[in-house]
């Protein structure tokens, strides 16, 4: 009996047709894709993107200089040159980022005391020369600029799970 | 002799009034079997090159075009550049017959059917050619497969048409149709219908039956060392074929350029518009097996071919034949 009805689903071509019914199912489904340079998948505010160095609202850089970034940093990306100021502060000197070694673990993010390097929601930086991933501080200075808005929500929105 | 110039301008015009159709539908078919495949995948396929992507086999031969045409320093060279040429050729000869209306074929000629076999028939040396004169071990295996898979499918394929042709009685294929026109075969005939479609995948190395072209066991099959426009010329080729393979089962099985049903708002529509209906239903059905089955294995396609399809279509021959005969139905 089992051979028979075995033979009647193979001549009949009962499996092959569950099988193109399954995919005329998933033919009339929506879609999933995203038209990615005009359309972009939700980012978390956790989203460890391209890095930055923000400032205070009176324009003045946050960064003392306190070099924890460059010490935590596990893939010793970052290098950290520092001065005090005629004003007697303590600012930095040179403060650059080697982006082919960045790992983006974020743990520079995380020792910062004063949220001066944090690591933004962007991700499209990418480059035609690898010159052009060694980040200097002026170039830092300058995403912390264009990406300041999202970057402090991003950070307020995070701040309750931290 | 200005009749005969006439008639020959007129003949030319005919011949581009298919090719030219077929070429275009071949480019749409690339399109459509993209956007096929990327809707069953939960994609949406090609959307960037003109209005929802149509132009983007256009830009694909563009591509083909400007890239550098090479060729494998220990090949044969006439042979290599020869092969691609000769598919595109063969797969487009056949289309001299297709009949889309009762009125409208470049060649009326009484056997038709045999002519298609013949040419389709033909389709394999193309492929066997390119994979010799590759002189490489992966299109050679390709062209020997696709030589076997043929050559295998063709026996069934014949079969099956010899059933079609005991209830016509003729070999005109523009006969076949009108003798369909109160039922399709595709009603009394199911299994051979059935029989054929599966046959044309495998004619035309369609999944689940393109192990020619297997690229997890053989990189690209026959045309692995192609480049450029020869590439293209046997990507061209192998969708014509499909478009060929789907009109004949048209033809064959699904009336041709008759309506469903024989009645005032369907009948008024001209039968060109029913054909390019059916045969691009027949060309989604060959898309949709391509989106939902897996490869088969060798030993299974041979099995497939002489052990199953074989012995059934002889047997339904002879079922068929006995049954016309009985009854006497019979075509004079």
């Amino acid at each position: 009996m089992t051979t028979l009805i075995r033979y009647i689903k193979s001549f009949t071509l009962f499996e092959l047709m569950k099988g193109l019914k399954l995919t005329i199912t998933y033919f009339f489904k929506p879609k999933v894709t995203l038209n990615y340079p005009n359309q972009k998948g939700p980012i978390s505010p956790r989203f460890r993107g391209e890095h930055a160095l923000r400032r205070y609202p009176n324009g003045e850089e946050r960064c003392i200089a306190c070099k924890l970034c460059e010490a935590v940093c596990p893939a010793q990306a970052i290098t950290i040159e520092a001065e005090p100021k005629p004003d007697g502060s303590r600012r930095t000197t040179r403060y650059d980022i080697d982006m082919t070694k960045c790992i983006y673990c974020g743990l520079c993010e995380e020792a910062c005391p004063v949220d001066a390097i944090v690591e933004g929601p962007n991700f499209e930086y990418a480059t035609e020369t690898r010159e052009e991933l060694l980040y200097d501080k002026e170039k830092l200075l300058r995403n912390g600029d264009i990406w300041e808005k999202q970057i402090s929500e991003n950070l307020k929105r995070d701040s309750k799970y931290r | 002799m200005t009749s005969l110039s006439f008639e020959l301008t007129i003949g030319i015009l005919k011949i581009f009034s298919f090719v030219v159709p077929v070429l275009v539908s071949v480019a749409l078919l690339v399109y459509l079997e993209r956007k096929v495949l990327g809707a069953v995948q939960l994609r949406k396929g090609p959307n960037v090159v003109g209005p929802f992507g149509i132009l983007q086999s256009f830009a694909d031969v563009l591509k083909l075009l400007t890239k550098e045409n090479l060729l494998p320093s220990s090949s044969n060279k006439f042979l290599f550049i020869f092969a691609p040429m000769l598919t595109l050729i063969l797969s487009l000869i056949a289309w001299a017959v297709i009949p889309i209306s009762s009125t409208y074929v470049i060649a009326n000629i009484n056997i038709g059917i045999l002519y298609l076999f013949a040419v389709s028939s033909f389709g394999v040396y193309g492929v066997i050619i390119a994979g010799w004169a590759s002189n490489s071990k992966y299109p050679f295996l390709g062209a020997l497969r696709s030589a076997a898979q043929m050559i295998s499918y063709e026996v069934s394929i014949g079969f099956v048409i010899i059933t079609v042709l005991i209830c016509v009685g003729s070999l005109n294929l523009i006969d076949i149709v009108e003798s369909q026109k109160n039922m399709w075969f595709a009603i009394p005939l199911l299994p051979m219908f059935v029989i054929f479609i599966i046959s044309a995948l495998a004619e035309t190395n369609r999944l689940p039956f393109d192990l020619p072209e297997d690229e997890a066991t053989l990189v690209a099959g026959f045309f692995t060392e192609y480049s450029s426009i020869s590439f293209g010329l046997f990507f061209l080729a192998e969708y014509a074929n499909m478009i060929l393979m789907s009109s004949l089962t048209v033809i064959l099985f699904l009336g041709g350029w008759y309506p469903p049903i024989d009645i005032f708002p369907l009948n008024v529509i001209p039968g060109i518009f029913w054909f390019v209906i059916k045969v691009f239903l027949i060309l989604f059905v060959f898309l949709w097996v391509r989106a939902t089955f897996p490869r088969y294995r060798y030993d299974q396609l041979m099995r497939l071919g002489w052990k199953i399809f074989l012995p059934f279509t002889l047997i339904w021959v002879v079922i068929t034949s006995a049954f016309l005969f009985y009854f006497g139905l019979l075509p004079n």
